[in-house]
């Protein structure tokens, strides 16, 4: 059955769609029937920016499994990276808790 | 008996809720004669391929079949980008799609190839739109529920002002004969739920008829999907052509769909 369940975030970023780069504001995060995949529930991300009406979206579907190894590699790359370059400035999140 | 078929199938425009206008996938026998109707709502993902394969096999077996786009105010963009921008706003208000499976009916009643015979099949959260829809929607001959979840809400925190009400306290209201399909081993509606569904319609004096398989799961009609177990869903789409003959075929249809 499919559920009414989304897990909401506000995020400063950039995403490639069907008319190519744009700013992106929100990520809708749902575990559900696909769309596209033949799985029978997937882990699915929509990137929108609602600031400019949310009507481009950038979406992927995961498998559970894959979607956990991606958090776990995120985690990883983001220890990494700024292990290497140090952390950004507060800023960023400042700025996403305001949007 | 010929063995000649032909179907057409296409996106027309139909009137919905509030005289909203919209679109709708329709197939239906081009050979001359009068066929029963049936709506097929799809589900919350959005109007997909799968569905509309649905549409063009019930033209196939000699109905006129529609199913509207439930999602068509949010733009004309394509149907699963419509599909998410619906779920992020928490769905559709029960009372809309019910305005909208009315105005399917209204445009099926309104072709000169209707029978006047109607019935309505829906699949996931369609299915649960199509037990409101046997409960609430007067000219509806026979409803078909394909593991529709949420008909049982548990918790009352799940109700809200897009589905203030559970579909099961609706069921005293059902006015028409309603086929369950459900899979076993489905996590909603679970077989417990599917049990006490029937506990229901049972004690209320309902016409139905329940049909669960082992071995399979939720959505287990879709070749598109891993879920998909052909044996049960043969069996099943046997179930659903038996009940919808049995409940809106005419003698000619029965001839066509030969």
């Amino acid at each position: 059955m499919c559920s009414y369940i989304v897990e909401k975030t506000a995020l400063i970023g950039s995403a490639k769609g069907r008319k190519g780069w744009m700013r992106i504001d929100t990520a809708n995060v749902y575990f559900d029937h696909p769309y596209y995949s033949t799985l029978d529930h997937v882990l699915a991300i929509d990137f929108t920016n609602e600031g400019e009406g949310g009507r481009d979206r950038v979406a992927v579907e995961l498998s559970a499994d894959s979607a956990r190894t991606l958090v776990a590699r995120i985690l990883a790359a983001l220890a990494s990276g700024e292990a290497a370059h140090g952390r950004p400035a507060q800023a960023d999140a400042d700025s996403v808790a305001a949007a | 008996m010929s063995h000649y078929r032909a179907l057409q199938a296409e996106t027309v425009k139909f009137r919905g809720h509030n005289g909203d206008q919209g679109e709708a996938y329709y197939a239906r026998p081009i050979a001359a004669g009068k066929y029963p109707g049936i709506v097929v709502i799809h589900h919350l993902p959005g109007w997909d391929e799968w569905i509309m394969e649905v549409v063009r096999k019930f033209a196939h077996h000699g109905y006129a079949a529609i199913s509207p786009h439930l999602y068509f105010r949010e733009g004309s963009e394509s149907p699963d980008d419509l599909g998410a921008r619906v779920r992020a706003a928490g769905g559709v208000a029960d009372a809309q799609i019910m305005g909208d499976v009315a105005g399917a009916i209204a445009y099926l009643r309104s072709q000169p190839n209707a029978t006047g015979k109607i019935g309505v099949i829906g699949f996931c959260s369609g299915g649960r739109h199509c037990y409101l829809a046997a409960c609430t929607l007067s000219g509806i001959d026979a409803a078909v529920d394909c593991w529709g979840g949420n008909v049982i809400v548990d918790n009352p925190k799940d109700l809200n002002d897009k589905r203030p009400v559970a579909p099961i306290d609706l069921t005293e209201k059902m006015n028409c004969p309603l086929l369950g399909i459900f899979g076993n081993d489905d996590a909603n509606p679970t077989a417990d739920q599917v049990n006490r569904t029937e506990a229901v319609l049972k004690r209320l004096g309902k016409n139905y008829e329940f049909h669960r398989y082992n071995g399979a799961g939720h959505a287990f009609f879709n070749a598109f999907r891993d879920a998909y177990r052909p044996e049960q869903a043969l069996d099943g789409w046997k179930k659903v052509f038996a009940f919808l003959a049995r409940h809106l075929a005419t003698a000619a249809t029965r001839v066509a769909a030969e």
